[in-house]
């Protein structure tokens, strides 16, 4: 398989449905971030820049020009920006496309697919740094995929592109440089399927997007110290692979739950509850949460990393529920 | 203006008005009398011309995006009475199957997209029709009806600029029902709260052509939708109508009334029949009468033809009415059927 980076990959994705689709559109401004990758851009714009709209500053007007394309048949990606971008454009979100199909009884669909960049840009204050799973996955009729590198975003957003459900792709906004060995031609991974990206007995890391990696980067830490962690990277947050994670409960009988997000409402909360509802006596220990603190991200450095997460943290709840360390010390 | 239209034209527009009229009051008295639904619900009496005069201008491949106030929309536009009303009453015969209700009612068979009921939704997704079908070449046109209110929304001045920017070919119908009405001040529905005193600026600021109309006046709004249909067929951008209605006093409360009672269309010749508190609206504004006495006046209808052309709508929806009623509701598990594909 060659090697590319996720820009790469998006873009693999993006130029086989411009070629397969006559009415194929692709609608925003830095849709592959405001780093060095965004020069990719420059080939793909030449070859297909007349299905190539780069918006207003009007989020919500435009991710309802791409809802109601999409409501007459069009396949749509719409690229928002950064999170913090889409909380103008909630209405379109919330109101229009989650609601579209099963308020007119299953007779309009919305094939839309939304892509937003996420995450911490270490510096990037209260309205730059956002991850908000929880808050789209709160909405109905949505689904939501969350690629953890270049492989996994030419599959995802395959799938989402073809779904005939709108769709949000969340991609960390410094993953865009990421490399990783990426299959040529049609490659989908089907939405609901999480990936064990390591294995290990002894405890489970569930997590997605870009703290996959981080996750990755603890279980070496942990397994140093003779704990084996079992990373798994959800892929999608809806649909949900439970069985995936229950399985992998049952067999370390420890769970983290790893989110950029904020602690409340978010993907761990969620998983946390699905896990107590399901398994409780598959858990060993009480499961831990390694969150974003619920406050907003400060702009310097030293108090936006005491509020996230990060190796440092997962690798010492992983301590504690293990029982390595008492829990006061952690 | 009027002489536009052949006469064999006119009585089939007038039964569409009619039509709407007598659904409207059934729907009122589904809900003050049958208690048969319980939800918030907005009328279309007195905006009757436009819908029709609207409609009457479309093709059967355009797309169009209601709100709120959208029962007028559809039974013009020709969908069933019948399952209009069930939807209404949220019945499993529904168009919707009961899940849109009268705030997101829609009918796809004849072009609906999804119906918003947030003010200013309609606009924005017009706009992606609209871009839906100048990209697939053909001549087709969405429209986006919507209030005054609309214009109080951020959204619209977004959408009516990206209209602007990719001369989309979307009609812009502005039903602007506030003259004469009460608003929150005193004591009535929420309406009208702008700065702007002549709301023609505001796409006429995005160089979109926009016109007023008479909204009471079928024919004048027919031939500007005529105008603005074809401007926006021949792909010259986007065409905003102003169609200006007097506020119907049913609609003043936040809960509509039959405050000037059941339509009586021998008011359309009996001068005598028109008195009290709502004789000006009988008089100078009710579209359905205007229109009536015009055809009367004009010889295109005899007071008979009237007499039983309304027989077959209030009929039409006697029965709409018992159908829905007689309808099931939706089992209830079945809420989770069309969350996704």
């Amino acid at each position: 398989m060659p090697e590319k980076n996720y820009a790469d990959a998006m873009l693999d994705v993006l130029s086989r449905f411009m070629d397969e689709d006559p009415n194929f559109v692709v609608l925003g401004n830095e849709v592959l971030g405001i780093g060095p990758e965004g020069a990719q851009f420059e080939p793909f714009q030449k070859k297909y820049g007349d299905r190539i709209y780069f918006p207003p500053c009007s989020e919500a007007a435009y991710t309802a020009l791409a809802a109601g394309a999409a409501m007459c048949g069009h396949r749509m990606f719409a690229h928002l920006g950064l999170a913090s971008f889409t909380y103008p454009a909630i209405s379109s979100i919330a109101n229009e496309i989650s609601t579209a199909r099963t308020s007119s009884g299953g007779t309009i669909g919305v094939p839309a697919t939304l892509h937003i960049s996420h995450g911490l840009l270490h510096g990037g204050g209260a309205q730059h740094s956002e991850s908000p799973f929880g808050m789209y996955w709160n909405l109905p009729g949505i689904e939501i995929a969350v690629p953890s590198g270049a492989k996994e975003v030419k599959g995802l957003l395959t799938t989402a592109i073809k779904s005939d459900n709108p769709t949000i792709v969340l991609t960390h906004a410094f993953m865009y440089g990421a490399e990783g060995d990426v299959p040529d031609g049609d490659f989908e991974i089907p939405f609901g399927q999480a990936e064990i990206k390591r294995e290990g007995g002894d405890v489970t890391i569930v997590t997605c997007s870009m703290m996959v990696s981080v996750a990755l980067g603890a279980a070496e830490e942990l397994a140093g110290e003779g704990i084996e962690a079992e990373v798994i990277d959800l892929q999608t947050l809806v649909p949900l692979d439970e069985k995936t994670i229950l399985d992998s409960v049952s067999k370390t009988g420890r769970l983290i739950v790893a989110d950029e997000g904020r602690m409340h409402c978010g993907v761990a909360s969620e998983i946390a509850a699905m896990v107590s509802e399901k398994a409780l006596d598959s858990l060993k220990a009480p499961l831990a949460r390694v969150a974003r603190l619920d406050v907003p991200v400060a702009a310097n450095q030293v108090q936006e990393a005491y509020i996230s997460p990060d190796a440092e943290k997962l690798v010492s709840a992983a301590r504690q529920i293990v029982g390595e360390v008492p829990a006061a010390a952690a | 203006m009027t002489e536009t239209w052949d006469a064999d034209r006119r009585p089939g527009a007038l039964e569409r008005m009619l039509l709407i009229r007598r659904f409207e009051e059934a729907v009122d008295k589904l809900f003050h009398e049958d208690q048969a639904f319980m939800t918030h619900y907005h009328l279309y009496i007195g905006q009757e011309s436009t819908g029709v005069g609207l409609m009457e201008a479309l093709g059967p491949d355009d797309k169009l995006a209601t709100h709120h106030r959208n029962h007028g929309h559809i039974i013009s536009r020709g969908s069933d009475p019948k399952k209009a009303l069930a939807e209404i009453l949220g019945r499993e015969t529904g168009l919707n199957k009961g899940a849109g209700g009268t705030l997101h009612m829609s009918d796809p068979d004849l072009g609906f997209i999804s119906t918003s009921s947030i003010v200013g939704g309609s606009i924005s997704l017009a706009n992606g029709a609209a871009f839906a079908l100048k990209q697939e070449g053909g001549d087709a046109i969405a429209v986006g009806l919507f209030g005054d209110g609309a214009l109080e929304e951020g959204i619209a001045y977004e959408s009516l600029n990206m209209a602007a920017l990719y001369d989309l070919p979307v009609l812009f119908v502005c039903e602007n029902n506030s003259p004469g009405a009460l608003g929150s001040a005193g004591g009535g529905f929420p309406t009208s709260v702008s700065a702007v005193e002549d709301l023609t600026t505001i796409p006429r600021t995005f160089g979109i052509p926009v016109e007023t109309v008479d909204g009471r006046d079928l024919e004048a709004v027919n031939e500007l939708a005529a105008k603005a249909v074809e401007h926006c067929r021949a792909r010259k951008g986007p065409y905003f109508v102003h169609a200006v209605t007097e506020r119907w006093a049913g609609s003043q409360p936040l809960w509509p009334q039959l405050v000037t009672g059941e339509l009586d269309v021998s008011m359309a010749w009996d001068d005598s029949k028109m008195s009290g508190e709502h004789e000006d609206w009988y008089r100078n504004h009710d579209p359905v009468l205007i229109y009536a006495r015009k055809l009367l006046d004009s010889g295109d209808l005899t007071q008979d033809e009237l007499t039983e052309m309304d027989q077959r709508a209030t009929a039409a929806i006697a029965e709409a009415r018992e159908f829905a009623l007689e309808s099931p509701r939706p089992a209830p598990e079945s809420a989770l059927d069309h969350v996704f594909a």
